[in-house]
């Protein structure tokens, strides 16, 4: 499933927060969005996911133009978002929230007990914890949670939103070990980072945006050794 | 100020759901057994000075505790603050002052076009308004509520500012007859309609809709990226809300006689507000509790007559200091929300 967003346009009034920005993701890639704070990142995945409207531009999802579709039926052709801050639901269970992300499926009964499965396989910790509230998860658990119950929406496309945000080390490196075996296992990625230096070792291809435009575009593996993104995204040079 | 820690409310609810079938069965018998033969109480501690306990069943109590529930899908469940709830319930009133004084149709008859109209009302007022967030919603919905009163004191087609008198009563029904002279049927009428009310209200909690509820309240957007309709699942809980106000309406109108537009003041809404935040927003039988207290509590102390409501604001206030979340508040977890944020990420452990 190719997602291709084309000279997108997104204003908060009369702020111009996205300014003509192209990305395509092709099947079976993870592809990153690398930027700054504020440089558009979490408006870029709001609105493809619907939560924001366009001004104008065009979001393609398998060749068909979803920019005017409301959030919740973007859901149903496979485009699933764990967003920013993680947006589990406090007062749900683990349980509960991972049901929650199967809400729209036609055939959740039959097919929720194998996608449980699936999810507990790739976060186990996530069993241990199966009727802890939500809100009481630490962060790391709740990013799990949150990528977890995108994924019980079957996408096609999974959108992340800076999912290593606020975690430790230890942590990051394994959420980002296992966003590569979702990957793997044949769910394309859109993967918005400010943690370059693990965004560009797993992704195929990437995106620098500054201040809602996209400056680069290029292999992950070339912008790991390219000297700007160098100094001004993995720190090196600063000093 | 200290917060009372000990929660009623999870220690009734695990009770419950450890009772095997038939003790639930029991105690609901006994509890509705209870409630119908509650106007046969004769009890000093329980007595209204000024007006006879069982009128009192009628109006004020019942009446609030199902305006209470009805406010509480919207407000409890799925978290819209909506300050004009009273105007639903003006037009169930003024639906059977209307109908019943000018056409020949009977109370059974006019109360599904009652409930039709509040729900129609809630349709028209919900889809423009509902867009809206919090504070905004409270101030459109709060101006509705004041509309629908001035257009009634302004029309005089229904009566203008003296309103419409001479309300029939509803026919004779299992051998009870609604007179002035007794409220006992009245009582019973809106106790069989309260109760299928929350038959139905646990009914839709527990599945789907209630599902949606619960996750517009807790994070909006986030609602949608689980593919909920979330504008549509906030006008049904609004149009529900409407329709047992609806029902309420026109049950009251035909008790009371004679209805005038002042009845119906923004005081209404924010009283059946206070008995929804009192018990325990969200819970339904914490606001069960807190509009039967809000409602018998201010007639109980009649006997103290000016400064009662004085004394009852500031026991009100008391209360709330001691038990911010209600008398019988929902799951503490939902109150985990904003804490964590600040929690710090340390040194999590591998995980597998
Ligand atoms: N709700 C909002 N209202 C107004 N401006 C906003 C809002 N959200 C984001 N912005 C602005 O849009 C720009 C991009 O923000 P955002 O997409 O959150 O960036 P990032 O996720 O890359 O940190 C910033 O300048 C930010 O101030
Ligand atoms: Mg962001």
């Amino acid at each position: 499933m190719r997602l291709e967003i084309k000279d997108l346009h997104v204003h908060y009034g009369k702020i111009e927060a996205i300014k003509g920005v192209s990305v395509v993701v092709n099947e079976g890639e993870i592809v990153t969005l690398i930027g700054a704070n504020g440089a558009g990142k979490t408006t870029m995945l709001k609105t493809i996911s619907g939560l924001r409207p366009v001004t104008s531009g065009q979001i393609l999802f398998d060749g068909k133009d979803i920019s005017k579709m409301p959030a919740h039926e973007r859901v149903n052709l496979g485009l699933s978002q764990a967003p920013e801050g993680r947006g589990i639901f406090p007062g749900m269970t683990v349980l509960e929230n991972l049901e929650m992300g199967k809400y729209h499926r036609k055939d959740r009964k039959s097919e929720m007990k194998e996608d449980l499965e699936k999810v507990y396989h790739l976060f186990p910790r996530l069993l241990e914890r199966i009727n802890q509230a939500g809100g009481t998860l630490s962060g790391g658990e709740q990013q799990m949670l949150a990528i977890g119950r995108a994924l019980m929406a079957r996408p096609k496309v999974l959108l992340l939103d800076e999912p290593s945000m606020g975690l430790a080390p230890l942590m990051i490196a394994n959420i980002f070990r296992i966003i590569t075996e979702i990957n793997n296992l044949g769910t394309t990625i859109l993967l918005v980072e400010q943690n370059a230096q693990q965004a560009l070792q797993r992704a195929h291809r990437a995106y620098v945006l500054e201040t809602g435009n996209v400056v680069k575009e290029a292999k992950a593996s070339d912008l790991l050794n390219d000297p700007a993104v160098r100094a001004a995204y993995l720190g090196v040079g600063a000093h | 100020m200290s917060k009372v820690t000990f929660n009623l409310r999870d220690k009734g609810a695990q009770f419950w759901d450890k009772s095997p079938r038939w003790r639930r069965v029991l105690l609901s018998v006994i509890f509705i057994a209870i409630c119908y033969a509650l106007p046969f109480l004769n009890n000093p501690i329980l007595n209204t000075p000024g007006s006879d306990f069982q009128s009192v069943l009628f109006y004020p109590v019942g009446m609030y505790v199902m305006m209470a529930i009805g406010l509480n899908i919207v407000v409890g469940k799925s978290g819209l603050l909506d300050l004009g709830y009273v105007a639903f319930f003006a037009i169930g009133a003024y639906t059977m002052a209307v109908l019943g004084t000018k056409t020949s149709l009977n109370f059974w008859e006019i109360l599904p076009i009652g409930v039709g109209l509040a729900m129609l009302s809630g349709v028209l007022l919900g889809t423009p308004t509902l867009r809206l967030r919090g504070d905004y919603l409270a101030i459109v919905t709060m101006g509705f509520g004041e509309i629908v009163r001035i257009v009634a004191v302004n029309t005089s087609a229904i009566g203008g500012s003296r309103g419409i008198a001479g309300i029939p009563t509803p026919p004779p029904a299992f051998k009870a007859k609604f007179t002035i002279l007794d409220p006992k049927p009245y009582y019973w009428l809106l106790l069989t309609f309260t109760l299928l009310i929350i038959w139905m209200v646990r009914r839709l909690a527990a599945r789907r809709p209630g599902r949606a509820w619960d996750a517009i309240r807790q994070d909006d957007d986030v609602a949608q990226l689980m593919g909920i309709n979330t504008r549509r699942s906030k006008v049904w809980a609004f149009v529900l809300g409407a329709a047992v106000a609806g029902v309420g309406g026109v049950i009251y109108a035909s008790q009371i006689l004679s209805i005038v537009p002042d009845q119906f003041n923004l005081n209404v809404s924010i009283l059946i507000l206070a008995c929804v935040v009192f018990g325990g927003i969200g819970n339904l039988w914490g606001v069960i509790v807190g509009a039967v207290i809000l409602a018998f509590t201010p007639e109980r102390i009649r006997f103290l007559s000016q400064p009662r409501i004085l004394v009852f604001g500031m026991a009100l206030v008391i209360m709330m200091n001691l038990r911010p979340d209600g008398m019988l508040p929902k799951k503490k977890r939902e109150h985990l929300e904003a804490d964590w944020d600040h929690v710090e990420e340390s040194g999590e452990g591998e995980i597998k």
